[in-house]
């Protein structure tokens, strides 16, 4: 008898109905502005909010985003959601887009650069630091533009993966920003927003400009929650809940200083 | 002090007694030579890599009734690129991840189990090895077994007793880097290099000391001269590598950090001439534009002095490599008459789609033959050594480019290559697969959104995907090929008997004359067959062949890694080639021995 109650209760205490499943997320255990372990980033935010709006609690399966992401936890089926995909990515199936955000200049406040276009004629002495994704002859689209604008020696490459035995690895280039290793960062917005007074040199943030290169490379990109390819019925669910709760959403992304874009015409 | 060094020198006796005890052969040898001992005491065979067996009771006459003496099953149901070890009355067997190590009692039949070790290595280097979570063997020397585990240590372990002597890091799993190659022992120097070559890992090939572990010299690939171990003895053949610190000044500034020039694959080494050689992988993680000169010492092959890592010459491949052409392939150590002249040569089958005979002296190209379909380049000019590069098939971003051949894999990648100093020709498995790369895709990493490269591979001219070429390097040419349905992604065997083993993705280990290429003789395994074949006198004195099945690796991802065939781009675009694989083979990893009646 006091087994049999000892779950239910639990799950009383949790605040969840009983016998509802838990919300199944997989994300990334250090990877802050995105998600922690400790639950800081404003994709766990965004997942207990969904949760919440479902009736549920959130259940983590925590797996740095490396090779095999999909494969092994939404394909091993250990979870089954993942917050913050961007549009396009034909590996998840994807809700509408619940906020577009923008690669974006970073300098030291006080040095007021105000970098604003890839065409700036600054570019071309100021060393300039730009994440790398390493994926076979890939990289993040300011690398390629500023590669096609023949801005090449002055550019650094910081892996995105960075060294994972640190906290927060991604943000590793703004931490050569605030050495002086480098002048200027080229970097996704969110990353960007939520360092600019957290690091030990406030920083400054400008969307990258012009917002598209002519090569049809775009510096905006639309970002959704995924699940498996064939989950219709709990895609459709979750854009119930993120369409009730939009403005809890904005609400999170403001608290977190992601930098927001327009569509691009 | 003294009685620390008489307990040392006790300990030393008694290793050297157990190595004549199990008749150990470190002896430098004849360098087309296999062993003649009836052991495989490294994957390659010998130090010239001919993968050659001398023993000859396994004939093209009898070969047919070649039946299972035993078998084994590892446990480990992925991707087996690993060559069984034979020393003594014990077999060694090292798994993929996690890179368990097996020592096999030989008596009685054969099979049992004399103990296990397990390094237990990090469950995240799985998250970073880029394809599949393989090992390429073991090597013996001096009573220890020494390999490498996935999380970038290289371990020594008793041979006898499989007690840990010593387990060194080398490398940061947290920073993309693995390791998946077989060491090589040279006298007391273990050699060893690092994967990782698309996440910005810098490439580097290291000598530990056989006894402690310890690290003893470290060669980048990248990077200047004294990190690349390039000093006063360096001679390369062409004049414009006789140029200070071209590890710095082919890159963009300071790209040479993350350069990668990774060195995951054979290394051979002359005995006579004191020389290892070994490749580098490709240039990364920068796209091409970004990264415009040659990119040195990238795609590369090294002639080192063993003892101090000091580069003696150098030759790069395809310089300022875009197709992902790794260098890291074997190479064969012959003594050849070329036109009317004997050299000491090593030979090539490079992943660029040519077979290079190179004066292993000098590291001057004397001939370099396409063996495959090849329209990335026409050709090497032999007055400067450059690969003639075609332009129009070159990967922008943001530009279709169709029917790039070979693809990324190469016309032939890690699998290695057997020579038959009876027959003197080489018989290379390898791929016929071309591919086409678009920017299509919207991908993302730890919440990096960016644009992916589509690659879709597909076969070649012909419709095959695999081939088992003999290949005659005086005349350059082909003497015979056998076609197959998926890449040959096993190494070869050759052997005194005039029969040449390898194995298929779809599951057949099949033995063939060496002369003509004649089916000898087939068996089929459970699972596919990705490792490498080997062949020893068992303790009873009798001939066996044996081989791991247990398919996988980057062109087995498919059914090792449980891809979605409809998932074109997977594997780095392998698995569109390899959508039928799941239908032909399912996971594996058992040891298969075979013996006649």
């Amino acid at each position: 008898m006091t087994r049999a109650l000892a779950p239910l209760l639990a799950l009383l205490l949790l605040g969840a109905a009983p016998g509802t499943p838990p919300l199944r997320v997989c994300a990334d255990p250090n990877n802050l502005p995105f998600s922690d372990a400790r639950g800081e980033g404003f994709d766990n935010r965004i997942a207990e909010l969904l949760a919440a709006e479902l009736g549920t609690r959130v259940e983590y399966t925590w797996w740095a985003q490396r090779r095999g992401l999909v494969r092994h936890t939404l394909g091993a089926g250990t979870c089954d959601v993942l917050i913050g995909v961007p549009v396009g990515w034909d590996a998840v199936l994807a809700t509408r887009p619940y906020y577009r955000s923008t690669y974006v200049f970073v300098w030291p406040r006080a040095r007021a650069l105000d970098v604003r276009s890839l065409d700036d004629p600054r570019l071309r002495t100021l060393t300039i630091g730009v994440q790398l994704v390493g994926d076979n002859g890939v990289n993040t689209p300011p690398a390629h533009a500023l590669a096609r604008r023949g801005i090449i020696d002055n550019v650094r490459g910081y892996p995105v993966y960075g060294d994972y035995g640190r906290p927060h690895p991604a943000a590793q280039i703004l931490d050569a920003l605030v050495a002086g290793d480098i002048d200027v960062a080229i970097v996704w917005g969110p990353l960007a927003g939520y360092f600019a007074d957290r690091l030990a040199v406030p920083l400054a943030a400008a969307a990258v400009t012009p917002a598209a290169d002519p090569t049809g490379l775009s510096f905006t990109f639309a970002m959704a929650v995924g699940v498996r390819k064939h989950d219709t019925q709990l895609r459709d669910r979750l854009q119930t809940a993120l369409d009730r709760r939009g403005d809890d959403v904005r609400a999170i992304l403001d608290a977190y200083a992601v930098p927001r874009a327009e569509v691009p015409r | 002090m003294h009685w620390r060094n008489a307990l040392g020198l006790g300990l030393a006796l008694f290793s050297s007694l157990l190595g004549a005890m199990s008749t150990v052969s470190d002896r430098p040898q004849a360098v087309a030579a296999g062993s003649d001992d009836g052991q495989w005491v490294r994957a390659a065979g010998d130090y010239a890599s001919t993968r050659y067996s001398p023993l000859a009771q396994i004939t093209s006459a009898n070969v047919k009734q070649l039946r299972v003496a035993w078998s084994f099953s590892t446990g480990v149901p992925r991707g087996q690129e690993a060559a069984p070890l034979v020393v003594g009355d014990t077999m060694y067997v090292v798994t993929p991840y996690p890179n368990v190590l097996y020592a096999l009692d030989l008596r009685a039949g054969g099979g049992a189990v004399r103990w296990k070790y397990e390094p237990k290595p990090a469950a995240a280097a799985q998250g970073v090895a880029c394809c599949d979570v393989v090992n390429r063997g073991a090597a013996y020397a001096d009573g220890r077994i020494v390999f490498n585990t996935l999380d970038a240590h290289t371990v020594a372990v008793d041979a006898r007793t499989g007690r840990e002597l010593w387990k060194t890091k080398l490398g940061e799993i947290n920073r993309g880097e693995t390791m998946t190659m077989a060491p090589l022992i040279v006298r007391d120097r273990v050699l060893v290099g690092n994967s990782g070559g698309e996440l910005g890992v810098r490439g580097w090939l290291t000598a530990l000391d056989l006894n402690s572990g310890a690290v003893v010299w470290r060669a980048y690939s990248t990077g200047p001269d004294r990190d690349v171990l390039i000093g006063p003895a360096f001679r390369p053949f062409y004049a414009a590598d006789r140029v200070a610190n071209l590890g710095v000044s082919t890159w963009p500034a300071e790209a040479w950090r993350i350069g990668s020039g990774t060195v995951w694959g054979w290394i051979s080494y002359d005995p006579e001439l004191d020389l290892v050689y070994y490749g580098t992988g490709n240039p990364g993680p920068w796209n091409p534009e970004q990264r415009p000169g040659d990119n040195k010492w990238t795609s590369t092959i090294f002639a080192r002095r063993p003892a101090t890592g000091e580069a003696v010459w150098a030759y790069q491949f395809s310089p300022h490599d875009v197709h992902d052409y790794d260098a890291i392939n074997e190479q064969v150590l012959l003594d050849l008459d070329i036109k009317g002249q004997r050299r000491k040569v090593l030979v090539r089958p490079e992943r660029n789609g040519y077979v290079y005979v190179i004066d292993r002296a000098t590291g001057e190209v004397l001939s370099a033959t396409a063996f495959a379909h090849v329209n990335t380049s026409q050709g090497v000019d032999l007055a400067t050594g450059r690969l003639n590069v075609s332009e129009d098939k070159t990967p922008v971003l943001g530009k279709v480019v169709r029917n790039i051949c070979p693809a990324a894999p190469g016309a032939k990648d890690w699998q290695p290559s057997a020579w038959s100093p009876r027959t003197s020709l080489l018989y290379m498995p390898h791929q016929n697969l071309c591919m086409d790369v678009e920017a299509v895709e919207t991908s993302y990493i730890a919440g990096t959104p960016f644009v992916g490269m589509n690659v879709r591979m597909y076969a070649g001219p012909g419709g095959h995907r695999g081939q088992l070429t003999a290949w005659d390097p005086v005349n350059a040419r082909t003497a015979w090929t056998l076609k197959e349905r998926f890449p040959v992604w096993s190494g070869a065997l050759a052997t005194a008997g005039d029969v040449v083993f390898y194995g298929t993705m779809d599951r057949w280990f099949k033995a063939v004359h060496a002369r003509t290429g004649e089916l000898l003789w087939q068996f089929q395994t459970g699972s596919g067959i990705i490792g490498q074949p080997v062949s020893y006198r068992g303790p009873d004195g009798r001939q066996y062949v044996a081989v791991l099945d247990g398919v996988g690796g980057w062109a087995g991802a498919i059914v090792s890694g449980d891809l979605d065939p409809r998932d074109a781009g997977a594997a780095l675009g392998f698995v569109n080639a390899m959508r039928d694989l799941p239908e032909h083979s399912g996971k594996g990893g058992t040891l298969w021995v075979f013996g006649l009646p």
